[in-house]
């Protein structure tokens, strides 16, 4: 029996487009047919989609591609040209981008078909997507649950099988952080990587937009297709792209660190375990485990939320209701016009980290915390160029721990903050970073662990993420054999 | 509390975002509490550590020359909430005052 | 009370590049309404800056020019505050690290030359356009356009070095005739291509302590500036000499009233918040680039204008009248060739000046309707003494609207010059013949009447005499009679 396309890695997919078995129109709509139907309801993975834009998109798919008829589902903080870019906030409410960003058009060229915008936290300020203006997404694996964000649509609509890969933004763990939770692969790559020219900016020194899917391959076809440099991002890193190709030739000789006192206090068992059974797997697959104490990730969270709300707060002042988005009718006067347009517009979370930016680069406090957390980040920079000098790579958690339930955080934001603690790292230091899904626990929960490497270590990253896939038995590491998904059921 | 209220009204203002009367002590509250996980920053040697602020770029400058990338007219107003002939309007602009 | 001003001009010059200073929108006056825009410009979402080459160019262009130090690594930084002609709500510019760092502009006023030290000359961007407030139906509303937000301009800041509101508009002709000569910008101050705000205080003379300062805005002139300055001076003047503080304050200039109103400021609207964006890679900038822009620099203004006062031996009026702009520079110096440097800078500077403002025509017209060529075949007629002046004013208007060598158009208009002692000796005589009681009154010491005979002899001629010949002929003539 064959599996309907849906289930289809992108790898797969693609090939069946290239081979002219399947187009891109039954590809794209497999998605929507078949789990859409049933879970699409429950968990509100998506926010703009329709299915003329959908038929347009998949008529114009180049067949020949790396992701011939993929459908690919993007966070809604990218601009599309065919569907709303909301940033899923009430600000840019209709709001229609009248450009493609540069990843957009980059997967279009890879032959890729844009599904729709995944639901996100509103302008990617969040760790659980429950800061939607459009409500929240839930876990497939527990609808009680988040699906961890601020990429939180993206990441259940790979979870579930609306698509087989999909498109987030990291900035401080949006994208590894809902990989874990979901138990998916997410790839946030070096900073530069990849363009960030369309993505509504959040963080601008801390953005990149990320790769989600099931199969650790698919996560290589897309960083090859999208990563580059773009003239219309002066950020964008002009040295040749780490060549991916060899995702598959397994971790023999790399040496992986073992920052074993990010864990002794504040992960749940469940994940200290994930790391423990990685760590033998990459042993068993002929890699070294290096023990070293880490920096840790506290200092790096107090210094991003101090860098990521200062660029935040400035990134924001453009949403005034002048040239787009909402405009509050109390508008008598140019005050009014943006005190009321902003906070009728921006929700409480994203209210509160503009307060905070402002604050951190306000006159008479600049120094005392704006520029001393670019500080911090440049200590944090050492201390990773220090450990990389001894492994190829690191393991450690994503996430002290399994997705929380729905409303459990969402009042304390220091708590809230604080689950970014292992992911937040890689942002300041610009360096890439991989979660890999571990299984399920007993309860049928997602664990996951993550690889951070040095710059352009991507190739490195997915080869341990590829051995991680196959247990470590390096008799499968090879792209034919495809592994099993562990799909949610519905519950 | 490591902020109070006139300074929430203050960054507030800067910030064109105007904070409901009764929810400035919550909001002063929890800027406070962030800003005092913030000062853990202080415990952090920073010896020889200048400041971040750069992504590294080894790109050349953009030549000046046009491209193909300018909008017409009708789609720079086409998201505008109010235009006429093409021009944004907003509420008067008064000259000698900050909006 | 004997007060001294001092003040600190901080100038805009927008550059004339092809392109906006971080977009590939096109740089040009009185386009169609929102017709140069991008998402870069107009601040849409996910819309990134990209440094303009060209204008960094520029920028080293005035640095050297006027003698800065160039920052190897300087650092673009956002000036965060909201208003309509703002897309993003915060303007890139640069604010601690600078590309360009003191300096100073050579000035000649008076016959002395003074050197006016500058701080710093930064890249920054052009905000948009806002429009005063109309009447729709019932409503006001203002207008905003983007064409001009992004341009590219540089900021120059001097020290507090200027003391008086003539220093102000020196240092401005001169800086206006540098951007002009080094053909980054026209700086016309009408088109908003050169702008200046004035900061002036007041100070006990030989005092050494700043006094407060005020900062002037919308001075759109040369004159406006001169004219603000001063007004701004009366005004602190009066309120010192009345006993008052004087509050740091931003005014406008009314230059139609010649009146000064205070901008009400709400407090800390001006914490500008600066950092370095995040957007935009250090510029670096090699010691080759300063280098080859050095190298490329054409001859500074005040250069030129000391040659031409040693090589064609021309006052300093006239040097620096010719010296700007450049094109005028340039025409000069091809119709100086040869022993006519005075007679064309006459010539240049009253005629041609003046038939240019008559009928409003750009400079470019005139080189096109009488090249360098052609006005050097007119003036060596006037230096040969076959055009006298009368009939070469005349004939220079010709030459404006007809074509063909001054030969050419004499011949077409009809005129013989005399200038000869053959076409003259006959007429001097006849005159002569004509009139004894003048003649012997001259003969008998009375010089005044010389010149009644002289006009005699250019009536005979019809006007066509050649005036210094007419004398000389006449003065040798009449010396003869009297032995």
């Amino acid at each position: 029996m064959t599996s309907p396309l849906w289930q289809h890695s992108a790898a797969k997919l693609a090939a069946l487009v290239r081979t002219g078995t399947a187009t891109p129109q039954t590809a794209a709509e497999s998605g929507w047919d078949g789990p859409g139907a049933a879970w699409e309801t429950d968990v509100h993975a998506v926010v703009h989609t329709d299915r003329e834009a959908r038929h347009a998109a998949a008529a114009s798919a180049d067949r020949g591609g790396p992701l011939a008829g993929v459908p690919v589902l993007v966070k809604d903080n990218l601009c599309t040209t065919d569907y709303p870019t909301t940033c899923c906030s009430r600000i840019l409410a209709g709001y229609h981008a009248p450009y493609d960003a540069t990843v957009i058009s980059r997967l279009r060229a890879a032959g890729a078909v844009v599904v729709g915008k995944g639901n996100m936290d509103e302008f990617a300020m969040g760790s659980s997507t429950e800061h939607s203006c459009y409500g929240p997404t839930r876990n497939p694996y527990d609808l009680a649950r988040v699906p961890g964000g601020s990429s939180g649509g993206p990441a259940a609509a790979v979870a579930y099988g609306l698509v087989p890969v999909s498109l987030g933004s990291d900035t401080g763990g949006s994208v590894r952080q809902p990989a874990a939770f979901c138990g998916v692969y997410g790839l946030k790559p070096t900073y530069g990587r990849f363009s960030r020219y369309g993505l509504v900016a959040f963080g601008s020194s801390l953005d990149q937009v990320g790769v989600f899917a099931r199969h650790a391959g698919d996560v290589a076809t897309t960083f090859a297709a999208l990563a580059g440099p773009d003239p219309f991002d002066a950020t964008s890193r002009t040295s040749p792209v780490p060549d991916v190709s060899g995702w598959d030739s397994g971790v023999k000789g790399l040496r992986f660190g073992w920052p074993a006192n990010l864990w002794q206090a504040g992960v749940e068992p469940v994940l200290v375990d994930a790391l423990e059974r990685s760590a033998v797997a990459l042993e068993r697959a002929g890699a070294t485990r290096v023990p070293f104490e880490f920096l840790p990730g506290e200092y790096g969270v107090a210094a991003y939320y101090l860098v990521a709300t200062a660029e935040a707060s400035s990134n924001l002042a453009r949403f005034d209701g002048v040239r787009y988005g909402h405009r509050s009718a109390d508008a008598d006067d140019v005050r009014a016009l943006y005190t009321h347009t902003r906070s009728e517009g921006f929700g409480v979370e994203v209210q509160r980290r503009i307060l905070l930016g402002t604050y951190a680069l306000s006159s008479g406090y600049y120094d005392a915390y704006y520029l001393k957390a670019q500080q911090a980040r440049t200590r944090i920079r050492h201390e990773y160029e220090a450990a990389f000098t001894r492994c190829d790579f690191m393991l450690l958690p994503a996430a002290p721990s399994i997705a929380f339930r729905l409303g459990e955080k969402i009042d304390d934001p220091l708590a809230m903050y604080l689950s970014d603690v292992f992911t937040i790292g890689a942002n300041l230091a610009g360096i890439p970073g991989l979660t890999v899904p571990t299984g399920l626990t007993a309860t049928g929960l997602p664990t996951a662990v993550q690889l951070l490497g040095p710059e352009d270590s991507e190739a490195h990253l997915l080869r341990a993420g590829r051995a991680l896939e196959v247990g470590g038995d390096v008799t499968r590491l090879s792209r034919d054999h495809e592994v099993e998904f562990a799909w949610p059921t519905k519950r | 509390m490591s902020i109070d209220k006139a300074e929430v009204a203050r960054i507030a203002e800067l910030s064109r975002l105007e904070i409901p009367a009764g929810d400035m002590d919550k909001v002063a509250a929890q800027l406070s509490s962030v800003l005092d996980f913030v000062a853990t920053l202080n415990q952090l040697d920073l010896e020889g550590c200048a400041p971040t602020a750069f992504a590294p770029s080894d790109a050349p400058l953009r030549a000046d020359e046009r491209d193909g990338r300018r909008l017409t007219p009708e789609s720079a107003t086409a998201a505008a909430p109010e235009t006429e002939a093409y021009f944004f309007l907003v509420p008067p602009i008064v000259e000698n005052v900050n909006p | 009370m004997a007060y001294e001003a001092v003040i600190g001009l901080e100038c805009h010059i927008q550059l004339k590049t092809r392109t906006k200073m971080f977009c590939a929108c096109p740089v040009e006056f009185g386009a169609d309404v929102n017709s140069n825009v991008c998402p870069v410009c107009l601040g849409l979402p996910g819309a990134l800056p990209r440094l303009n080459d060209r204008a960094v160019d520029y920028a080293l262009r005035l640095g050297l020019a006027l003698g800065c130090q160039i920052r190897a690594e300087s650092v673009f930084a956002r000036k965060n505050y909201f208003y309509p002609d703002m897309p993003k709500n915060y303007q890139i510019t640069q604010y601690d690290r600078p590309l360009c760092e003191g300096g100073e502009l050579p000035v000649v006023m008076d016959g002395v030359e003074r050197r006016f030290e500058l701080t710093r000359i930064h890249c920054e961007e052009d905000a948009g356009k806002s429009f005063h407030p109309e009447r729709v139906g019932e409503r006001r509303i203002s207008r905003v356009e983007f064409n001009r937000a992004g341009t590219p301009l540089l900021e120059l800041v001097t020290e507090p070095v200027l003391h008086t509101p003539a220093e102000c508009s020196a240092f401005l002709t001169g800086l206006r005739r540098l951007v002009r000569a080094l053909g980054i910008s026209d700086a016309d101050m009408e088109k908003g291509q050169l702008r200046c705000d004035a900061n002036v205080s007041l100070r006990p003379v030989g005092a050494t302590a700043l006094g407060t300062k005020a900062e002037i805005k919308n001075l759109n002139s040369i004159k406006g500036v001169e004219k603000g300055v001063t007004a701004e001076i009366a005004r602190q003047s009066r309120a010192l000499d009345a006993g008052e503080k004087i509050l740091q304050a931003t005014l406008l200039y009314d230059a139609d009233h010649d009146k000064l109103a205070i901008m009400r400021t709400k407090e800390h609207a001006h914490d500008y918040r600066y950092f370095p964006d995040p957007d935009l890679p250090v510029l670096c900038v090699s010691d080759e680039r300063v280098s080859l822009v050095r190298s490329t620099l054409p001859e500074l203004p005040w250069v030129l204008e000391e040659r031409f006062i040693e090589q064609y031996g021309l006052p300093a009026y006239d040097a620096s009248v010719l010296s700007d702009p450049p094109e005028l520079a340039a025409y000069y110096e091809a119709c100086a060739k040869g022993a006519e440097a005075k007679l064309a800078s006459n010539w240049l500077m009253t005629e041609v000046l003046r038939i240019l403002k008559e009928r409003e025509w750009p400079l470019e017209r005139w080189i096109q309707q009488v090249p360098a060529q052609r006005m050097r075949g007119f003036l060596a007629k006037v230096a040969a003494r076959e055009l006298p002046g009368p009939l070469a004013k005349q004939a220079i208007e010709w030459l404006a609207d007809e074509a063909g060598t001054i030969d050419d158009l004499l011949a077409r208009h009809d005129v013989r010059v005399q200038s000869s002692a053959e076409d003259l000796l006959p007429l001097v005589r006849q005159v002569i013949d004509e009139n004894p009681v003048p003649v012997s009154q001259y003969l008998s010491g009375r010089t005044a009447t010389f010149g009644f005979l002289v006009g005699q002899v250019m009536k005979k001629s019809g006007g066509q005499a050649v005036p210094q010949t007419v004398q000389e002929l006449l003065k040798k003539e009449l010396a003869d009679r009297t032995q």
